[in-house]
């Protein structure tokens, strides 16, 4: 087998992902994959951008947030009357939904990130909490209890509808993924690590611990909100009740199962998540007492998820088969 | 989270706007609140309890109340409302609840007591949503409201501030309990373990206290008040559901961060405030707002005094 470098690696591997999603797409356009199955995989890849949002503050920077519903719900209806009402450009009324909940990330990380423990969680879950509670009562603007309907779509061409909401909503999946992960490689990555790993040694190393957070929570609630406006358009309808609790909780078990603090993990049980919640239909009151215990029991037995699973099979492979050696890199285990 | 629906309120005793002056109403409210208010102080205490020992957001302890209620709901449907199966309700469902406290610590939280804090706040979440959703999906509970069994309503006026009798209730057997928590706490042997570990868990294992015996403890006198809260909320709102734990759980957490977490007195003076400032809400404001003032009070303290009214200033140590 020829060795490749990791520069090398890299490369073919976006390569064979831009190829794949073109393909994709060429069949979603040719009807070979329907309508349906493109739907169930925009919707997953709306998902799985607002869980990566979500990994970026409580599996990188280690800070529990439990309301991003509240934060996709303010991208949401921002990009939704932005198009409706103001007929700004579809691509600025994401931006600037994006923008709208990162000035809201910012205000409530403020008061809440200066302090160590758990404030976070409760304040973002309360927050999300009151946002719904506001857009039933703001019926002027988001339509109130019966919701907002008749939202533009990406295209006005219906045939075209599915081809093009896919393309959009996967490039800025790809934008996402590409943003987390330099991001997590680069200093201030390694700063939102180390806070996650012990936030004394953290700052006696000279970072900036607030700051740092601040960075990343609003960050977290920017990505979160062009998910929202991504949603929004897709769906072409809102509803206050879209985004309760088990909406964010349906974020978190994605981030907790796929193995906190990775890239690879979020995006894997996003997509399969999601077409187990379609293909589950008739499961759903029991879906809701799985869920948690399938928290519950990662949690406690392998908190680092499917790509800790993946880890350990590798290693058991390694042990089985010791033929295939090669050389370690700095910091793995053996 | 469900809709939290609170539309029928029963305890704003009187709808009397005509006739009442102001100062009047103000007392009513002010009535309306103390009650509402121990109802979150005893949920409160709870929360500060637990969190003092283990530094650990028991997210499940509103769901701990709603398993409380719904036990005091079928003591009260198996036999009728007197004031003996009242109490006979209230002890059943502080055992049970207790027990189940005891469970969940084992089982869930004891674990992960040495892991990062964020998994044991996920599964806090996880062990939450299992008993509101695992309710829902049992068909003795099920998802729908069911009307709570309570005494036949009566107001007794005083010059034009009317109390009702479930208030006073409320009132007297959240104090009694108080009361009794305090005596445990301040003046028994097993009072003084459990302020000891939760100044130093390490000395206090050293001293020869049993940590694990004490947490398990705590756990469950917490759970016991939830339960007696939930009973009390209950038959103030007169019906239960699967998801009403979640909000009266959310506001007094709030009320134990107001009073300053982990602080015993501060949990009670948080409730009273908490109970007084939703109640003034609703009567003066708008009712809609009443749920968000409780969490524009959180960020009020998180920027004026995250210590709370009661609590101490750490400094921190390396």
């Amino acid at each position: 087998m020829i060795s490749m470098t990791d520069n090398e690696k890299f490369f073919l591997q976006a390569v064979l992902a831009i190829l794949g999603f073109i393909i994709i797409a060429f069949l979603i356009y040719l009807g070979i994959i329907d309508e349906y199955t493109a739907q169930i995989l925009t919707s997953a890849a709306i998902n799985v951008i607002i869980a990566l949002s979500l990994n970026l503050i409580s599996g990188f920077t280690g800070q529990l947030a439990l309301g991003h519903a509240g934060f996709m719900a303010i991208g949401a209806y921002s990009t939704a009357v932005l198009v409706m009402q103001l007929q700004v450009p579809i691509i600025v009324a994401i931006l600037v939904g994006g923008i709208i909940t990162a000035i809201f990330g910012f205000i409530i990380g403020f008061p809440t990130l200066r302090l160590k423990g758990d404030y976070l969680a409760i304040v973002t879950l309360g927050f999300g909490e009151i946002i719904r509670v506001l857009m039933i009562n703001a019926d002027k603007i988001t339509g109130g209890a019966a919701g907002l309907k008749g939202i533009p779509s990406f295209t006005k061409n219906y045939a075209l509808n599915p081809t093009l909401s896919f393309i959009w909503v996967f490039l800025f999946l790809i934008g996402t993924i590409i943003m987390v992960n330099n991001l997590i490689k680069s200093s201030h990555g390694r700063g939102i690590i180390s806070i996650r790993e012990d936030e004394i040694a953290a700052n006696t190393m000279g970072i900036n611990v607030f700051y740092v957070k601040m960075f990343s929570f609003t960050l977290s609630a920017f990505i979160a909100g062009i998910g929202g406006g991504l949603y929004a358009l897709f769906f072409g309808y809102l509803n206050p009740t879209m985004f309760n609790f088990i909406k964010s909780c349906d974020f978190l078990v994605i981030v907790v199962l796929g193995g906190m603090g990775s890239i690879t993990g979020t995006v894997l049980t996003g997509f399969i998540l999601t077409y187990l919640q379609e293909f589950l239909r008739f499961f759903q009151d029991y879906r809701l007492v799985i869920y948690p215990l399938f928290l519950i029991i990662i949690m406690l037995y392998k908190p680092n998820g499917l790509i800790g699973l993946i880890e350990d099979f590798q290693k058991w492979r390694r042990k089985r088969f010791p033929h295939q050696k090669r050389v370690l890199k700095a910091g793995e285990q053996r | 989270m469900g809709e939290l629906r609170f539309s029928h309120y029963s305890f704003s005793a009187m709808q009397r706007g005509e006739t009442m002056g102001a100062l009047q109403e103000f007392l009513q409210q002010m009535v309306n609140g103390v009650a509402l208010g121990s109802i979150y102080a005893l949920i409160a205490l709870g929360y500060t309890m637990i969190y003092g020992i283990i530094k650990l957001i028991n997210f499940a302890h509103g769901d701990i109340l709603m398993l409380g209620a719904f036990a005091g709901f079928f003591v009260l449907v198996a036999a009728t409302v007197t004031p003996l199966t009242f109490i006979a309700s209230f002890l059943v469902a502080m055992l049970i609840c207790a027990l189940i406290g005891i469970i969940i610590e084992r089982t869930c939280y004891k674990p992960l007591r040495n892991a990062p804090r964020i998994n044991a706040l996920i599964t806090a979440i996880g062990v939450s949503m299992f008993l509101e959703n695992g309710a829902r999906v049992i068909p003795q509970i099920g998802p729908n409201p069911r009307q709570f069994p309570t005494f036949l309503n009566v107001n007794y006026d005083f010059a034009g501030v009317g109390i009702s009798r479930i208030q006073a209730i409320v009132f007297l057997v959240s104090i009694a309990l108080m009361i009794v928590l305090n005596i445990t706490v301040n003046y028994t042997k097993i009072g003084k373990a459990m302020r000891a570990v939760s100044y130093d868990r390490g000395a206090a294992l050293l001293m020869g206290i049993n940590v694990n015996k004490i947490i398990s403890f705590t756990f469950a006198i917490g759970s016991a008040l939830a339960a007696a809260a939930g009973i009390l909320f209950a038959s103030a709102y007169p019906q239960v559901e699967p998801y009403m734990g979640i909000m009266p759980g959310l506001k007094a957490f709030v009320a134990a961060v107001l009073g300053g977490i982990g602080s015993i007195p501060g949990a009670m003076i948080g409730g009273f405030i908490m109970g007084i400032a939703e109640t003034l809400t609703k009567g003066f404001i708008s009712s809609q707002l009443a749920d968000a003032i409780a969490f524009g009070i959180l960020i009020i303290i998180l920027v004026v005094k995250p210590s709370g009214i009661m609590g101490r200033n750490v400094s921190e140590k390396v």
